[in-house]
């Protein structure tokens, strides 16, 4: 009897502290999804309304007609930069998650001379500023004339150290010598082992990698910034940024507001798609970074 | 090799594994590994390697009207080194990382460690709400915080008249540093969460559990076993940070739309040194403070991570 309320005051206690802490992360999770809240019911506004109403709360419905205009304005242009910008993001994120999966097994799995000093420089490169490379990046593609041109923002994109280092750290605790040992005993080829048997094993870490490439090139605003200077090829941060400076000068011929708004929150939607489908992923795939 | 002379019963030496030992192992310790390297390597040199050393030599030349390019040595890294402002820029991203870095990190460990010790309830909503904004373009991020700040339509102004609180000033001078610094704890909490998550994940569980057995309380736990633990992963947010804080250019970049005179052309040294390539032409001076701001990100990361290492 005794232990038995002995047993329930805990569990009370424990469910209390744990009603505590669950509140304070509440009030925090308000505040992370404020602002995209925010972004939801100011794109269901009509422009006058969004320097009128409450910014919080919505208003006469108008998002299906806001839609419309962020898709036909300036002869539909916003529907070029979502192409544009899945272009870049899923040529760019397959490509540096192979070549860093490639990479990172390369040296997690071989010795060879001067591994240690190539993974050295490979991760000392996150140090440079961006503005180091990208200034000098757009005066060398000029001379080689791919500047201005979607190559100028896919290949310097298909680099990524941090996939290198991630892919390196969860190549060398999933995949066991002793598997391709085996292998190499079976007569397999090195490139055919990598192929059928460690990229299987790799697939959750390229999976990470895959989606960080994605992301941090669907989201990139500096290199097609300076790289670029022709409309049709702007990604969507680079046209919304455009967009954006026009409306806030005011005046009849610039872009309304509302269709700022609208486009922002058309242009985050793929990517919080991808990030939801592809939890598993990025929540057990980042464990290899937090390891090493 | 001694193994390929020595027989045994295992199965790593039969005769197919031993010829390729002994045949195989010369050529593919040299060629195989590079194979794999080579798509990576060949980028990496074509667009991060070439692109830097011909900015250091951007650095040690000027273009003049008269006379073509000219080679001017290291007088471009000096008047960078003395440059006014550059040392705006760089004190307010010190400032900024000072107070911001330990604020984001110190919150995406509570985060973490609350997560980790099923200490909530509904922990995956909180895992990826929180971890949202990582998703959000900073070009949007930055719009979306721009017009909550605005003085005259935006919500958070709105609701502070409505209290007779007045219109904050979240775009002054006085404050623009701290809006700026609430946008990028905003955007990437998240993600270090996500980060220090994964790596208490790795705690044995075993340790946790005699710890609690020997009657230490949560907070013990967490001080003295679960925080040391995952310390290089802590010492790696941070590092990511620093390099991430003084190079801080999309936020500021957006926000000079809405307050061009506390922004300016000299803000953060990224902009800075955008506006000296773009706006002034100044492309040899632009590399020359860029390398010097990359002597700043390297130097800071390494006093950081020689400092953490010295306590450990």
């Amino acid at each position: 009897m005794t232990a038995l309320t002995f047993l329930e005051q805990g569990f009370t206690r424990r469910n209390r502290r744990r009603s505590f802490a669950t509140l304070f992360l509440l009030l925090f999770l308000i505040y992370f999804l404020l602002p995209l809240f925010w972004l939801i019911v100011s794109s269901t506004k009509s422009d006058p309304q969004l320097f009128s109403t409450f910014g919080l709360w919505f208003a006469h419905f108008n998002l299906v007609q806001n839609l419309r205009e962020v898709f036909t304005y300036d002869g539909g242009i916003y529907l070029t930069w979502l192409g544009n910008t899945a272009l870049y993001a899923i040529s760019a994120g397959v490509g540096a998650a192979l070549f860093a999966t490639m990479a990172g097994y390369a040296f997690a799995k071989y010795r060879f001379r001067g591994r240690g000093v190539l993974f050295a420089v490979v991760l000392g490169s996150i140090m440079i500023p961006q503005t180091a490379l990208v200034i000098p990046l757009y005066l060398l593609l000029s001379k080689v004339g791919i500047i201005n041109t979607p190559f100028a923002v896919i290949l310097p994109s298909l680099i990524s150290p941090v996939g290198v280092f991630l892919m390196r750290v969860y190549a060398e605790r999933a995949v066991p010598d002793a598997l391709l040992d085996a292998a190499r005993v079976d007569g397999a080829g090195e490139f055919r082992i990598f192929r059928s048997v460690s990229f299987r094993i790799l697939v959750p870490g390229f999976a990470t990698v895959l989606l960080l490439s994605f992301v941090a090139t669907w989201n990139n605003y500096f290199l097609p910034l300076v790289v670029l200077s022709t409309p049709k090829y702007y990604p969507l941060t680079v046209g919304l940024a455009q967009w954006n400076s026009s409306s806030s000068a005011g005046g009849g011929a610039n872009v309304l507001f509302s269709i700022v708004v609208a486009g922002s929150l058309v242009a985050v939607i793929p990517v919080a798609i991808a990030f939801l489908l592809l939890q598993r992923y990025w929540q057990g795939g980042l464990t290899a970074g937090g390891v090493k | 090799m001694s193994d390929s002379s020595q027989l045994s019963l295992t199965p790593s030496s039969s005769p197919a594994a031993r010829v390729w030992h002994t045949r195989r192992r010369a050529l593919q310790r040299t060629l195989v590994p590079f194979a794999f390297l080579a798509p990576f390597l060949v980028l990496f040199a074509f667009f991060l390697i070439t692109p830097l050393v011909y900015a250091l030599r951007m650095a040690l030349y000027n273009e003049r009207l008269v006379g073509g390019t000219v080679f001017v040595g290291l007088s471009n890294l000096e008047q960078a080194v003395q440059d006014p402002s550059f040392y705006t820029g760089l004190e307010h991203m010190a400032l900024l990382g000072v107070v911001q870095i330990p604020i984001m990190i110190g919150i995406a460990l509570l985060f973490a460690l609350l997560l980790d010790a099923r200490a909530v309830w509904l922990p995956s909503l909180f895992r990826l709400g929180f971890f949202l904004p990582f998703a959000v373009p900073t070009v949007v991020a930055a719009l979306m915080w721009g017009d909550l700040y605005a003085p005259s339509f935006g919500p958070l102004a709105q609701i502070s008249r409505d209290l007779g609180l007045g219109t904050p000033g979240f775009l002054t001078s006085t404050w623009m540093l701290g809006s700026l610094g609430n946008i990028v704890t905003w955007e990437w909490t998240g993600y270090n969460m996500i980060i220090l998550y994964a790596a208490l994940k790795t705690i044995p569980p075993e340790i946790v559990e005699a710890a609690a057995v020997d009657g230490a309380t949560p907070l013990q736990t967490a001080l003295r076993i679960r925080i040391p633990f995952i310390a290089p992963a802590l010492v790696l947010t941070v590092v990511f940070s620093i390099i991430g804080t003084l190079q801080l250019f999309n936020e500021p970049q957006i926000m000079s739309v809405i307050a061009p005179q506390v922004i300016g052309t000299s803000y953060t040294p990224n902009v800075y040194v955008y506006n000296l390539a773009f706006s002034s032409h100044e492309f040899n001076y632009a590399a020359a403070v860029s390398f010097v701001l990359g002597g700043f990100v390297f130097l800071s990361s390494y006093v950081f991570i020689f400092l953490t290492r010295k306590q450990r």
